[in-house]
């Protein structure tokens, strides 16, 4: 088994109160079959919207990073599968997909005795 | 909480205090997401949605003015925190309902745009669930929020609840706007439900803040919250397992809430004190008989009658001279019911009615005059307002052959 991180892009719910409140119930059963498969190692948390950003050899600070809403990382989670191909299949079952979200699924990189 | 945000950010700046409880509702889902639903979800709420005021308070110092009533206050940061905590408080958080409430009767907005702004800014509900409960359409129901609201922010300040004379004066049109609420979920209109009890429940809440206030807690209003308990403890009666319409002759009554229907009891005791008997008073006492009666046939309508008779007096209208109507048949039989029908003052009123119709179809049917009720029960399939009241009175025309 190896890890990988699940990073959430974009997928704007909207305004309402009742979408919102179903989107967060599907987010909750999603990570709950997920655990009770075994492949989580870590839930991980939401991220909030602004931050800074670092840059370069002078390491400037600015405020950031703003990238277009559907770029945004809105969380992360922490995901243990066989292969990558088995973490991408695992994050189909995703809600951010509704909205029109992604998941960028990147393989934790493993020591190699 | 739009309410408790209102009271400290100032009315005029409602749609602030708004889109401060829309984040905390987010932000708050977005948490809950990953780790899961708190035990007091609202207590987790009103805690976000006080810590975001109190950024936005300093955030904004400069360029608004907030509550004039508070202003001092929440110029010193010595004083800022607390000020808002002690807004967030459970007697500070009854009160800005009670504030809200009354503030959303303004004698310049229409009945239906009261209650509108009612279930909006103080139960939540959003334009859609609004248009759906109000058989209105999600623009119309936008247009009537938007401009309300716009009236509301325009007012200098809410409306001060420790005053007794604009209290006693604005007092009836809160009444009546619960009144409408609570009956929009126990005869509603809407296409999903014959019966609403999320309305039910919000009118109860709100009328439950009204009793605890001094100045709130008169005769008229204990006579209304004990109609509206007897009106719900009925409820569960009168809906099949699919969802469809029952008669009063056909409820199961052991399915009436006890509880519920002591409860009434209790607060029409209250009512009981002084001389003045209002129109709550009346239909209370009428609610209680029926919910009292072991069955249609055992109801004591003669008393019914006379309390429709005292209705008629106090508030008439041509819905209440049919339920008389309709009280007089079961009394002294059909036909005189359906004289009792012909006889309605401005019965044109009646006419989009569909239970206006269904009367005069029972009444024919129990007359055995069957071709006459079958023409009265399709009109009323023809009126009907969602797939419950058209089945029932389609089942109705099945009676008659």
């Amino acid at each position: 088994m190896s890890e990988f991180v699940f990073l959430y892009r974009g997928g704007e719910t909207g305004r309402s109160p009742e979408r919102y409140q179903q989107m967060m119930q599907k987010w909750m059963a999603w990570f709950k079959e997920l655990g009770e498969k075994g492949h989580v190692k870590d839930i991980g948390q939401p991220l909030e919207r602004d931050g800074k950003l670092v840059q370069g050899t002078a390491k400037k600070v600015t405020d950031g990073p703003f990238a277009e809403a559907k770029d945004v990382i809105g969380g992360y989670s922490l995901i243990v599968a066989k292969d990558l191909s088995e973490a991408a299949e695992l994050s189909k079952g995703c809600p951010i997909f509704e909205v029109d979200g992604q998941v960028e699924v990147r393989p934790v990189m493993k020591m190699n005795m | 909480m739009v309410a408790t945000l209102t009271r400290i950010f100032g009315i005029h700046n409602l749609a602030l205090a708004e889109d401060v409880v829309q984040e905390a509702f987010c932000r708050a889902l977005e948490i809950w997401k990953f780790r899961g639903v708190p035990e007091n979800p609202s207590a987790w709420l009103m805690a976000t949605a006080r810590n975001r005021a109190l950024d936005v308070l300093r955030r904004e110092r400069t360029a608004r003015t907030f509550a004039p009533e508070l202003t001092r206050q929440l110029e010193s940061e010595w004083t800022l925190a607390p000020t808002v905590a002690e807004e967030f408080g459970p007697t500070a958080v009854r009160d800005d309902e009670l504030r809200m409430m009354f503030s959303c009767c303004s004698p310049r907005l229409p009945e239906e745009a009261q209650v509108a702004l009612i279930l909006h800014i103080l139960c939540g509900f959003s334009v859609d669930e609004i248009a759906n409960a109000f058989v209105s359409s999600h623009a119309a129901i936008e247009k009537r929020i938007t401009r309300s609201k716009k009236l509301l922010a325009a007012s200098r300040k809410l409306f001060d609840v420790s005053g007794p004379d604009d209290f006693a004066r604005r007092l009836p049109a809160v009444q009546r706007a619960l009144y409408l609420l609570f009956n929009e979920g126990y005869h509603g209109a809407s296409p999903e439900s014959a019966i609403r009890s999320d309305l039910c429940r919000e009118s109860m809440r709100l009328i439950a803040i009204l009793l605890e206030s001094a100045l709130g807690a008169t005769p008229s209003t204990c006579a209304l919250a004990a109609l509206m308990c007897f009106n719900a403890a009925r409820l569960p009666a009168r809906l099949d397992l699919s969802g469809n319409l029952i008669s009063l002759a056909d409820q199961d009554r052991s399915q009436f809430d006890r509880s519920l229907a002591l409860q009434g009891q209790r607060i029409l005791e209250r009512a009981a004190t002084g001389s003045e008997v209002s129109e709550f008073h009346v239909e209370a006492a009428i609610a209680w008989v029926h919910t009292s009666a072991q069955s249609s046939e055992q109801t004591d309508w003669a008393t019914i009658v006379s309390l429709y008779d005292q209705l008629m007096a106090i508030r008439p209208s041509p819905v209440v001279a049919l339920n008389r109507a309709i009280a007089i048949a079961q009394r002294d039989g059909p036909q005189r019911g359906l004289d009792e029908i012909r006889a309605i003052q401005d019965a044109e009123r009646l006419a989009r009615y569909p239970f206006y119709h269904a009367a005069l179809g029972e009444l024919e049917l129990r007359s055995r005059r069957t071709d006459a009720a079958r023409r009265h029960f399709t009109a009323a399939v023809g009126l009907a307002r969602n797939p419950m009241e058209r089945t029932f009175f389609e089942q109705r025309i099945g009676a008659c052959r």
